[in-house]
């Protein structure tokens, strides 16, 4: 025994390593957010052919961070008759909930800070806490548009979760497993090993119900993270700016960073669960991965990952720039009319094929 | 050691909120401590190696129903006075239900402790040691009580159906989307072409 290995072994060396772990990854979800915010500007603009911000350093790339430091800078301004330890705890707490989910996500074979093996139920658990903060800041403002704001986001993320959770437990059924880890090594290979293709060999027929549940969960994450078309809880033309019309300062910059981090791990976890995660789609021994080393394939497969998730980000930014906002009441018939029923049939008719198509 | 921290500051956050729940002055303060409780009571679920059960309490409890708590507590108009008043008139029988409880909770712990029912049993451990719990539960619930959870079920869809028809209002006389209609619709049933004869005038009569 090498005195390396056992040193990482011991609590100490855990700890150290497992600290350094999260760094990483945090300051990653950090930068990425920095540079993804002034992504969805530029093509914001560009779709209305604009420049976006473009002052700030070459093409505007140090525009995130220009408006992190006018943020700190500001004066944080509390009003008078809100509740004054609820209305800082709220932008906390969803800054909070938005980076531990990423103790999970892994990012490449054994790349993981947590590998879980309810990994998916962590992330469900945790990504429904994250309304408490809406809730919370839009309560604790003392006014009403904040309120009304934050009533209307604890009704639609309550709805969304549900379908999503249904959409979830289709690929759980064909991966027969929770752990994130084991489900994307389950898609690796040619891309229809991917679920939303239906998980190869076998499954391939599920494709008819999983691709749809791709759009669902796609378009569920839309609402669930507050995005347009959904961002009813902001709804400026109605609402002023919803639950954060009182914040100023680092308090809503929190908020601002919690929801961008909320989103960038959505796109992670559309190409986590239905699209590959870090597979590249093709057999990787026709490029020998197997000979490089260890950290270059899986550098390899981070990159890959992030490709995904920058183009489900992109996405993301597309449907903001090009479709209207949606009405409450279409928004609760979509999610309850829709996407429930839908998604509870999906999971019928791919528990069905499991037991009697493939066997247990 | 580490663990006999973790479960000491869990138990004593979980105890401390619990308290805070009943003397907090604020009912949404009150709420708030509740989901606290909640969360450190999934932690200790943690500790004992139940993740399944802990990640299944904050999933339901925490992100489901403590929301809708919330969200009736901060809508109702609580006037704190008239909440104070009943203190004192409830305190026996608070206190009577509450030795109630103390002593259920006593007995439970100690039945625990010495095994329980299950004491000569050997089931509590998996059958096999690289199962995990969730599929230890699954096993449980699907093959031996297969019939009682489809029955606990079925009391929760009747309850469900219950509920939604005490409070379902069908109101006469209040416009809704048809979205079958509005996407039924074509050029031939949406607008109306005349032939409108050239340099004749408007007669205003005709137009109506």
């Amino acid at each position: 025994m090498d005195p390396t290995t056992s040193f990482w072994t011991t609590p100490v060396g855990w700890t150290l390593a497992t600290t350094g772990a999260i760094v990483l990854v945090t300051v990653g979800v950090l930068i990425s957010v920095a540079f993804l915010l002034l992504a969805d500007r530029k093509i914001w603009a560009a779709v209305m052919m604009r420049k976006g911000p473009n002052v700030v350093g070459p093409f505007g790339l140090l525009q995130s961070f220009a408006d992190m430091i006018k943020f700190v800078l500001k004066e944080i301004v509390v009003p008078a008759g809100a509740d004054k330890a609820v209305f800082l705890l709220a932008p906390i707490i969803t800054v909070i909930t938005a980076f531990i989910v990423w103790a999970v996500i892994p990012f490449a074979p054994g790349w993981v800070i947590s590998d879980l093996n309810v990994g998916i139920l962590y992330v469900f658990a945790i990504s429904s806490l994250g309304v408490y903060g809406i809730i919370m800041g839009g309560w604790a403002s003392n006014s009403k548009y904040p309120f009304l704001g934050s009533l209307r986001s604890a009704a639609q993320m309550v709805s969304y979760e549900v379908s999503i959770g249904l959409v979830i437990v289709n690929v759980i059924i064909l991966a027969g497993t929770m752990n994130l880890t084991a489900i994307v090594l389950q898609q690796q290979g040619w891309i229809w090993n991917w679920f939303a293709f239906g998980g190869g060999a076998g499954t391939w027929p599920t494709v008819l119900v999983m691709f749809p549940m791709a759009i669902i969960f796609f378009v569920s994450a839309l609402a669930e993270t507050n995005r347009p078309p959904f961002d009813l809880p902001e709804a400026e033309s109605e609402l002023v700016a919803g639950y954060q019309v009182e914040y100023s300062s680092t308090p809503y910059l929190l908020f601002m960073m919690g929801e961008y981090v909320n989103i960038i791990f959505m796109c992670a976890m559309i190409s986590l669960l239905f699209f590959g995660g870090w597979n590249p789609g093709f057999d990787v021994s026709l490029i020998g991965l197997e000979t490089w080393p260890e950290w270059a394939a899986n550098l390899f497969y981070l990159v890959v990952l992030s490709l995904k998730i920058v183009f489900w980000f992109f996405m993301f930014a597309m449907v903001k720039t090009f479709v209207p906002r949606y009405r409450y009441d279409q928004l609760m018939r979509l999610g309850w009319k829709i996407f429930l029923p839908t998604s509870l049939v999906a999971v019928v008719a791919v528990s069905a094929w499991r037991v009697f198509v493939v066997g247990s | 050691m580490l663990q006999g921290i973790a479960f000491y500051l869990l138990a004593t956050v979980a105890v401390v909120s619990a308290l805070l729940v009943v003397t907090a002055r604020n009912p949404v303060h009150s709420v708030l401590f509740l989901i606290l409780a909640f969360f450190s009571s999934a932690g200790l679920f943690v500790l004992l190696g139940a993740e399944f059960l802990a990640m299944l309490l904050v999933v339901v409890y925490v992100g489901a129903v403590a929301v809708l708590f919330l969200f009736v507590v901060m809508m109702l108009d609580v006037d704190f006075v008239r909440l104070r008043e009943g203190f004192a008139r409830y305190l026996p029988f608070a206190l009577v239900i509450a030795a109630v409880l103390l002593t259920e909770m006593i007995l439970i712990s100690l039945a625990v402790v010495n095994g329980g029912a299950a004491a000569g049993l050997d089931t509590l451990t998996p059958a096999t040691p690289e199962a995990s719990n969730i599929e230890v539960i699954g096993r449980v619930l699907y093959t031996d009580y297969v019939y009682i959870f489809q029955a606990a079920g079925i009391v929760l869809l009747i309850a469900m159906i219950g509920a939604i028809v005490l409070t379902l209002r069908h109101k006469p006389g209040v416009k809704r989307q048809s979205v079958a209609t509005q996407v039924g619709r074509d050029a031939k049933t949406a607008i109306e072409i005349k032939a409108a004869v050239t340099g004749a005038g408007l007669n205003p009569e005709e137009l109506r």
